[in-house]
């Protein structure tokens, strides 16, 4: 099951986060400052999973992150997920959102939380995955806007 | 509106407090379009958590959008009750929920499957009676529903045993992934529904652990999975990973082994460091069951080692732990304490250092191999030095059982009372160099770990003077980094060190009995008076309490006698937690219905409308009732507790003031850091940080030596499991119970009260509780020779000293050492003939036999009486003497001894009469008749379905029959498939039993006027068919 979803920039300003577990306000907020300082001081050429040693959970759940131009991309998930494959994920939550935005930038982030919610809650449903087909994903948004 | 609920979702987001906008985002949600609905939803989502009050208001939209004819209205709903939802509100939503399973479109019965799952998290048992519907989605004609359906599987399978039929389909599923028969829109970079076949795999899996046949039939769709994904992608990986994990968790088979191996040989080997990492976890997975395949890649273990990547270090660490025996352990244990002390992550540093101890802990020096590589005394400093290092790096983030475990093993020991004083000897020495070091950085766990072996140990050192040590341990207290609680560690030990230093101490006692800490002014009073009072000293000695060989009477008799009480008294039986979870779930279940009928019910119609029947409700009140008084239980019987603490020692096992402190003899000079010379020249290749092929391949060697031995069984880490360093003492507990005894306090322990009180009425005399219960009740040991003593080591030789001081020289004192062995049940059988003519006709017991010596024989049975409860006890004498007199003597408060009669040779009988098994239900001869207008008469009532004996002709009379036997009822009438039966009470309450047979069950409905008594005559009925 995954866990929560945190996008936030190189400076660890959150752009977005999903937490599908309750947590505090203080919680949410420490979790993300705790994980962006995690992932932002590891080189690029090292592997994209981190084990452990978080707010999150103890040694059960892990990170699996991306890095993107200025963006992070971070799922914590616990050990049902296969890293690969969510590792895969990532990079299908990234391109359906540069598919809706037309090149997506850091700024249709803030702009569009609401749009990059409908997005992710066509993708991930209550932790689990639910669909992982790019143009499915976006055949549902869009029939929502209408 | 919308605009403005978007920007607190933002403000939210980074953190600001946007709490007023919560209301605003429920209405959204409830007026608002489509639009506005989806972002109020959204925003309810982001927001509120489970428990959140405002999500009630949220409940009639919901249920409202689930019944719109617009798809977009369900699939939100859907999504928003997949995220957040009240549990207490899942009955309401749960059929609508479960008809969306049958809808046309496929997107809104994906999206009810998963929600159901997501039900089933939060509250198995009341989608218990959907799984049939799950079945059914995993059949359906869309592959998407299915795939959802498989999140529901996947969980379900954790416990496979009732699911082992759908291997066959899964296969088929997966078989037909591969052919690509799904349609092309589920492909993902030319690869099949790759994330289907990742949960189909790990499902497969699942079923087929540890299951040959159900094994066979994956064989081949894992082959084909192995074989197909060759391509190079990242998700293609991903499935050959789940295929090894796969291959190597069911039952084995070659072939698929050796491909699997060469594929975690490719991860191993790959340049990509995801795959790396993957290659590593697989074989930290694989080694458990093949630990040649570690061998094949050492070098590039050794690699990773080195890496510079953080997580992988962390996984190879891990890896080498697995591997681990004794003769790399010292290398391993090298490694991972230089890892720890570069790395700054808490979480990490907590689950290492554990695992450092552990393997410290674990290797013991006697062992034939150890001594080639390490001599004990270079064992002894190893692990001193070992342990220090865990202390100074792990510091106070160390769980506390760290510590614990450490110390008991220096005070437990081993067998030889030699090597454990020269392992005292070197922790002593080792702590008293630190100490005279740098002290103010040591974190205090490892200060209270320093003074209390210095307070324990400090007197096994001859050469240090002793005013040393305790100028040091002052030093520490005057230092402001150290804790209050490390200050009470250190006075304590400084009451253990003896006598001479009067001066010191008084100082000491002086400056501290100002401190503003309660605690610590109390032990600088009593150090004072101590170290003044030259006879207190030496009396402390003799009070020693030796904690470790103390009881524990987990199965709490002592309380039997006040629950009885409170039973016989009305109070409700204990109901163990689960079952009290349920019967509260039926009564929400119950509660919620008109919900789910209506949708406009307002709450206050609805609480009118679920007034069922008196009888629910006084169930329920009983539960309540049932809690209260189990609290009030434990406020009244302090008295009791307070005794038994005394056994059990405040402390556990780690003794602080009562441990013994004897006299040390003539102090010397001539002081040996000899540790730090021990640690220099220890001969273990230490690896360069130069990374020098040889030195990697000396390292290599170092790491996997007794690896390359051969055999698979030996060269696991883990499964070899050495006998610990230091044997832990077996608890008093366990050595004192026999086979049959300590199934029961297991059995005992996990439902307390209520277990013991019948272990108590139905007082099986072997049974250890009875036993216990005379421990605990008096203090002073007087015993018995009749009753289970339970035999612990120490404690007990004081106390059959004191027997025989009792008894006199000549007695024999028959301990339970043997129980029903020797007896033959046919021996035992004859011993009721012997019975006394009053007593021939009642109905019994079988006799059981208590204990036997080779002279004397113990055998007791149960008589039921109308009014009481008899307890006989056989004594036989086995040899050809005559025994002239026989002194039995029986203590227990509980039971009053009426009459004692003591006849010289074969037997005598005790009678003796028990307020507390007045409880205690008796037969209760009626007619049909009477039975049918007593039933109608009774108001409590309980139903539960119980298992049926089905190995005779006629299974309900078979198991009456054996409830009758058991449970001491009266079997009225068996008419067709249902039969009656009725007990009563001594005090005369009667209890109606009305069985039937329904199925493989027997469904029994209880009534009795004593709101307890249905309850209780069901729960031993239970037992009763449970152990029959």
């Amino acid at each position: 099951m995954i866990k929560a979803i945190l996008i936030f920039n190189n400076h660890g300003k959150p752009r977005m986060s999903k937490f599908y577990e309750h947590y505090t306000e203080d919680t949410e907020q420490q979790i993300i400052r705790e994980t962006f300082h995690l992932v932002s001081k590891r080189d690029e050429n090292v592997c994209n999973f981190l084990e452990g040693g978080l707010l999150i959970g103890g040694s059960e759940n892990k990170l699996i992150y991306r890095h993107y131009a200025t963006l992070y991309f971070v799922f914590c998930v616990d050990s049902s997920e296969s890293e690969l494959g969510i590792l895969d994920l990532i990079q299908v939550f990234v391109e359906t959102l540069d598919k809706c935005f037309e090149n997506v930038c850091e700024l249709d982030l803030i702009f569009h939380l609401d749009k990059v919610h409908n997005i992710l809650a066509e993708m991930v449903m209550g932790g689990m995955v639910l669909e992982t087909n790019m143009s499915e994903i976006i055949t549902q948004v869009e029939a929502q806007d209408q | 509106m919308r605009e403005i609920m978007v920007r607190a979702m933002y403000c939210e987001m980074l953190g600001y407090d946007a709490s007023f906008t919560y209301i605003h985002a429920i209405k959204l949600a409830q007026q608002g379009g489509v639009l506005e609905k989806r972002v109020g939803y959204l925003a309810v989502s982001l927001f509120l958590n489970e428990g959140h009050e405002l999500l009630l208001l949220l409940v009639n939209t919901v249920l409202k959008d689930l019944q719109s004819t617009n798809l977009i209205e369900v699939c939100m709903a859907l999504t928003v009750v997949a995220q957040v939802f009240p549990k207490d509100m899942i009955p309401a939503v749960l059929p609508l929920v479960e008809d969306k399973l049958s809808h046309p479109k496929e997107i809104i019965r994906r999206k009810a499957v998963l929600a159901l799952y997501k039900f089933y998290l939060i509250a198995p048992n009341q989608v218990q009676h959907i799984h049939a519907k799950f079945c059914k989605a995993l059949s359906d004609k869309d592959p998407g529903v299915m795939a959802s359906s498989l999140h529901i599987y996947l969980q379900l399978i954790r416990s496979p045993d009732s699911y082992k039929d759908l291997t066959g389909s899964f296969v088929t599923i997966l078989k037909q992934v591969l052919g690509g028969k799904l349609p092309v829109d589920f492909n993902y970079h030319s690869v099949p529904a790759p994330w289907l076949q990742i949960q189909l795999l790990r499902i497969l899996s699942l079923l087929g652990k540890e299951d040959q046949s159900t094994s066979e039939l994956m064989y081949e769709v894992l082959d084909e999975s192995l074989r197909r994904a060759e391509m190079n992608h990242n998700i293609t990986y991903a499935i050959l990973y789940e295929c090894v994990k796969a291959v190597y968790t069911i039952h084995p088979k070659a072939e698929l082994l050796e491909k699997a191996a060469r594929c975690i040989g490719n991860f191993v080997l790959s340049p990509k460091i995801n795959l790396k990492y993957l290659g590593l976890k697989a074989l930290t997975y694989v080694v458990q069951h093949d630990a040649k395949l570690a061998l094949q890649h050492q070098m590039t273990i050794i690699e990773c080692l080195d890496h510079s990547d953080f997580t992988i270090k962390r996984e190879t660490l891990e890896l080498l732990f697995r591997i681990t025996n004794a003769q790399n352990v010292t290398v391993i244990v090298e490694k991972m304490l230089d890892f720890l002390r570069s790395c700054n992550d808490e979480h990490t540093i907590i689950h290492l250092i554990g695992k450092v101890a552990e393997l410290a802990e674990k290797y013991p020096f006697n062992k034939p191999e150890f001594m080639n590589t390490l001599l004990p005394m270079k064992y002894n400093s190893w692990f001193i030095q070992t342990m220090n290092d865990v202390f100074s790096i792990g510091g106070d983030l160390l769980q506390q059982d760290v510590p614990n475990n450490f110390l008991r093993l220096l005070a437990e020991g081993s067998e030889s009372k030699e090597e454990d004083d020269q392992l005292r000897l070197y922790a002593v020495e080792s702590y008293l160099t630190v100490l005279k070091g740098h002290t103010s950085h040591l974190p205090q766990c490892f200060l209270q770990v320093m003074s209390w072996v210095l307070g324990e140990y400090a007197h096994l050192q001859e050469s240090v003077d002793r005013r040393e040590v305790i100028r040091l341990l002052t030093q520490l207290l005057d230092q402001r980094s150290v804790s209050s609680e490390t200050r009470v560690w250190i006075l304590s030990a400084l009451t253990k060190i003896p006598e001479g230093q009067t001066d010191l101490i008084l100082d000491l006692a002086e400056s501290l009995s100002s401190s503003q800490d309660t605690v610590l002014r109390q032990q600088a009073q009593e150090l004072r008076h101590l170290s003044q009072d030259s006879q207190l000293r030496e009396f402390k000695p003799v009070a020693v309490v030796c904690v470790f060989s103390s009881q524990v009477d987990s199965s709490l008799s002592f309380l039997d006698g006040f629950v009885s009480e409170a039973l016989a008294a009305g109070a409700a039986p204990y109901k163990p937690p689960h079952q009290r979870q349920e019967e509260l779930c039926e009564d929400r279940a119950l509660n919620l219905e008109p919900y789910s009928f209506s949708l406009p019910v307002s709450l206050s119609s609805c609480s009118i409308t679920d007034r069922q029947s008196p009888t629910l409700l006084s169930v329920s009140s009983g539960l309540s009732g049932n809690s209260a008084e189990l609290s009030q239980k434990a406020g009244s019987s302090t008295l009791i507790l307070e005794g038994v603490k005394r056994v059990w020692g405040k402390d556990g096992y780690l003794p602080q003031k009562e441990a013994t402190a004897p006299p040390v003899d003539e102090p010397s000079a001539a002081v040996q850091p000899a540790s730090q010379q021990e640690a220099a020249e220890r001969i273990e290749p230490r690896p360069e940080p130069s990374t020098q092929n040889q030195d990697k391949q000396q390292l290599a060697s170092s790491l996997f030596v007794g690896l390359g031995v051969g055999s698979s069984v030996s060269l696991l880490g883990k499964s070899e499991a050495p006998p610990p360093r230091f044997r832990k003492k077996p608890r008093p507990h366990e050595s004192s119970s026999s086979s049959g005894t300590s199934k029961r306090s297991s059995d005992s322990s996990s439902h307390s009260s209520r277990n013991t009180t019948d272990s108590f009425l139905y007082g099986s005399f072997p049974e250890e509780e009875p036993a216990t219960s005379i421990s605990t009740f008096d203090h002073t040991p007087k015993s018995t020779t009749a009753n289970g003593l339970s035999q612990n080591k120490d404690t007990k030789e004081d106390r059959h000293a004191n027997t025989s001081q009792i008894l006199g020289g000549d007695m024999v004192i028959v301990r339970p050492s043997t129980i029903q062995d020797k007896h033959p049940p046919s021996v035992s059988s004859d011993l009721t003939a012997l019975l006394p003519a009053d007593l021939k006709d009642l109905p019994h017991s079988d006799v059981i036999s208590l204990t036997s010596d080779p002279s004397l024989s113990l055998s007791s049975c149960r008589l039921f009486r109308d009014e009481a409860l008899l307890l006989v006890i056989f004594i036989s004498n086995c040899t050809e003497t005559v025994i002239k007199d026989v002194a039995v003597q029986l203590t227990c408060e509980e039971l009053k001894v009426i009459s004692f009669c003591c006849k010289l040779f074969e037997f005598m009988r005790l009678i003796l009469m028990n307020s507390i098994l007045s409880v205690i239900h008796r037969p209760l001869v009626v007619t049909t008749e009477e039975y049918g207008k007593l039933w109608l008469s009774l108001s409590h009532d309980v139903k539960q379905n119980l298992k049926l004996l089905t190995d005779a002709g006629d299974p309900l009379r078979t198991t009456l029959n054996a409830l009758k036997d058991a449970l001491q009822l009266h079997v009225v009438d068996i008419i067709g498939s249902e039969g009656i039966v009725a007990c009563r009470l001594l005090s005369g309450a009667p209890c109606l039993l009305h069985c039937r047979v329904n199925g493989a069950a027997l469904a029994m409905w209880l009534r009795s006027p004593h709101p307890a008594l249905p309850d209780f005559i069901l729960y031993h009925c239970q037992r009763a068919l449970a152990h029959h």
